[in-house]
């Protein structure tokens, strides 16, 4: 509490002087969460009447307590309190709301894959596996090698129709691309499945599959995120830093790569980073492309390739008799897919942290 | 080192916007130039020109000549890289390269471009500049130190031991001291006090004191109107125009009556 009043506190007072027109009546910080408790009690206590469930009893337990919560406030701390008490309940409730659906994902996956996260799963592939055992070591593998591709194809790509846009275009054509950069961003996945498949069928014949095919549809993917990503983190580079570099009598290309593009580094990074994030659980090109095999595949360039989404898919669909253990491969390659997600995020946030100008004083 | 500037008949556009209309003028070698006005009169468009970093700006053209030492810089074989070379700028933010530390904002004008340099004539070059820039002796002991953390008044100093460093013939200088504190300030005005004896220096400023102050010849810029152009209605030395100006506007303006 701040001191407000002009009158000296006399010695061994704390509180301050009370002002005019306002209510110094305050709620111990504590009240809020005894409130929740005691109605969390109530609803419990009437478990058996109501006949509830866990969610319903969560529901009626923060519906009731943030009413509680407030009317209280209310009745002792005034109105403006009491407001704030309730958007703060609100806020709060809505980001529990949001994180249902993560952490329910997060728990579903972890509990049914932990059960094959074993060594066999990432050493042996599916040759001759009937039931039991067995592993996924050649989709880890095909996702890997697909990803790199991808990443490979799509990166120099993004990156410089990025640069163009930003420091290069202007009028009707930076519309225009920015347009189709735009729609290319919409564009469903099996569409780009589907349009690789086509482009290579034109000069291998029908049927083919091959994981470089996969590489292409991914990239048709992959290319509009790095555009808008990078795009984005150019824009953000000051003008100011390209004109003083200018103004030393460097050329444009030249500031382009030395000043612009370092400033830069860690958000393109971090943009790049979460793109591959996006393509790597991709499943439906891949299915078309890539198709799948047992055993383990390590040249893009001849023949089917394993990924770990078309995996999963397919260990889920065509389990075998009996279903358990392919299931619980595909929980598993699920889990590993997760996995490889979140590190490449933690990746992204490490680029950005290591690259980004230092100011240091 | 230090050259000429003759201006003829110079009209600076924005697109189809005439926003500089006939400028003739001769900056002297060796002196320092104050062009002063309201804002939006055209001094920094008109600056930004003698450097052709007007036409960076999307729809930036020029008409007219501006000749230095008898090299015509807006002529048809002429890339405005060289010219940027040949004369330097600092604008009026600090604007130093946050990705490079002191050392290597110094020595951007040469390793941006690539020249060859022994390591020890460049840690020459870059000891004469910061020593030019009056910035030295702050600095000696951190020079792998990223430069923007230093103060504003010190980033600024940095950033015009980066411009000498590629040792221009003439300095331009967009306010450069109107980020910054009075002491900072007087650093910087004492600083192109020292610069004039090596390089040509043209400064905007909105500061009549700092004109008044530093410049040998003073240029009055305005405009009748807005989205009229711009003109120079005065120019001569920086005494008669703070004493006893030919035009009334300048006079106007000088005294406070206007703008």
């Amino acid at each position: 509490m701040t001191q407000t009043s002009t009158a000296p506190a006399p010695p061994g007072s704390s509180a301050p002087a009370p002002r005019r027109g306002e209510r110094t009546r305050r709620l111990p910080t504590w009240a809020p969460w005894a409130a929740f408790l005691g109605v969390a009690a109530v609803v419990g206590a009437l478990w058996p009447v109501l006949d509830l469930n866990a969610a319903l009893f969560v529901l009626y337990t923060v519906v009731l307590g943030t009413l509680a919560v407030y009317l209280l406030t209310r009745a002792v701390e005034g109105s403006r309190r009491a407001t704030d008490r309730l958007v703060t309940c609100l806020v709060v409730s809505a980001f529990g709301l949001a994180m249902v659906p993560l952490v329910s994902l997060v728990w579903e996956v972890v509990s049914r894959g932990a059960a094959r996260l074993d060594g066999e799963f990432f050493t042996s592939s599916l040759v001759g596996i009937v039931g039991e055992g067995g592993g996924a070591y050649h989709a880890i593998m095909g996702t890997l090698i697909i990803t790199a591709l991808t990443t490979l194809l799509s990166v120099p790509i993004g990156l410089m129709t990025a640069i163009f846009l930003v420091e290069y275009a202007r009028g009707r054509l930076k519309r225009a691309i920015t347009f189709l950069v735009d729609v290319m961003t919409g564009i469903p996945s099996i569409v780009a499945g589907l349009f690789a498949y086509a482009l290579f069928a034109i000069f291998l014949g029908p049927g083919i599959r091959l994981g470089v095919m996969g590489a292409v549809a991914l990239s048709v993917l992959m290319i509009p995120v790095v555009v808008r990503s990078a795009e984005e983190v150019l824009k953000l580079v000051p003008n100011e830093l390209r004109e003083a570099s200018y103004a030393l009598g460097v050329p444009k290309w030249r500031t382009i790569v030395k000043v612009v593009i370092p400033t830069s580094i860690a958000g393109l990074g971090t943009g790049v980073t979460l793109a591959i994030a996006r393509v790597v659980g991709e499943t439906a090109p891949l299915l078309i492309t890539l198709g799948i095999t047992n055993a383990t595949n390590l040249d893009a360039f001849d023949g089917r390739m394993a990924t770990l989404p078309v995996y999963a898919y397919y260990q889920l669909t065509q389990p075998g008799v009996p279903p358990q253990f392919a299931t619980d491969r595909a929980w598993t390659a699920a889990l590993v897919l997760i996995i490889l997600v979140m590190g490449l995020n933690v990746v992204a946030r490490l680029i950005s942290r290591f690259f980004a100008p230092k100011t240091g004083r | 080192m230090a050259k000429r500037i003759d201006v003829s008949d110079l009209n600076i556009y924005y697109g189809n916007f005439l926003a500089v209309e006939n400028v003739n003028v001769s900056i002297e070698p060796r002196s320092i130039t104050a062009l002063i006005g309201p804002s939006g009169c055209g001094k920094s468009t008109f600056l930004r020109s003698i450097n052709r970093m007007h036409e960076v700006v999307p729809g930036g053209r020029v008409e007219g000549k501006i000749v230095m030492d008898g090299q015509d810089l807006y002529g048809a074989d002429v890339d405005p890289v060289d010219v940027r070379r040949q004369i330097g700028m600092v604008f009026q933010r600090p604007n130093p390269f946050p990705t490079m530390s002191i050392y290597e904002n110094v020595a951007a004008g040469i390793r941006l471009n690539n020249k060859k340099m022994r390591k020890s004539d460049l840690d020459d070059l870059v000891e004469r500049s910061l020593r030019g820039a009056n910035l030295w002796n702050e600095v000696k002991d951190r020079l792998n130190r990223p430069g923007a953390g230093l103060s504003g008044g010190q980033q600024q100093r940095l950033c015009i031991a980066r411009a000498i460093a590629v040792e221009p013939d003439v300095l331009l200088m967009d306010e450069p001291a109107s980020a910054l504190d009075p002491i900072s300030t007087l650093a910087i005005e004492d600083l192109m006090a020292d610069l004039k004896e090596r390089f040509t220096i043209v400064i905007v400023t909105h500061n009549m004191q700092q004109a008044a102050r530093v410049s040998e010849q003073t240029g009055f810029f305005n405009l009748s109107g807005v989205g009229q152009p711009g003109r120079l209605i005065e120019f001569n030395p920086t005494e008669k125009i703070f004493s006893n100006p030919d035009q009334k506007a300048t006079e106007d303006y000088i005294s406070g009556r206007f703008g």
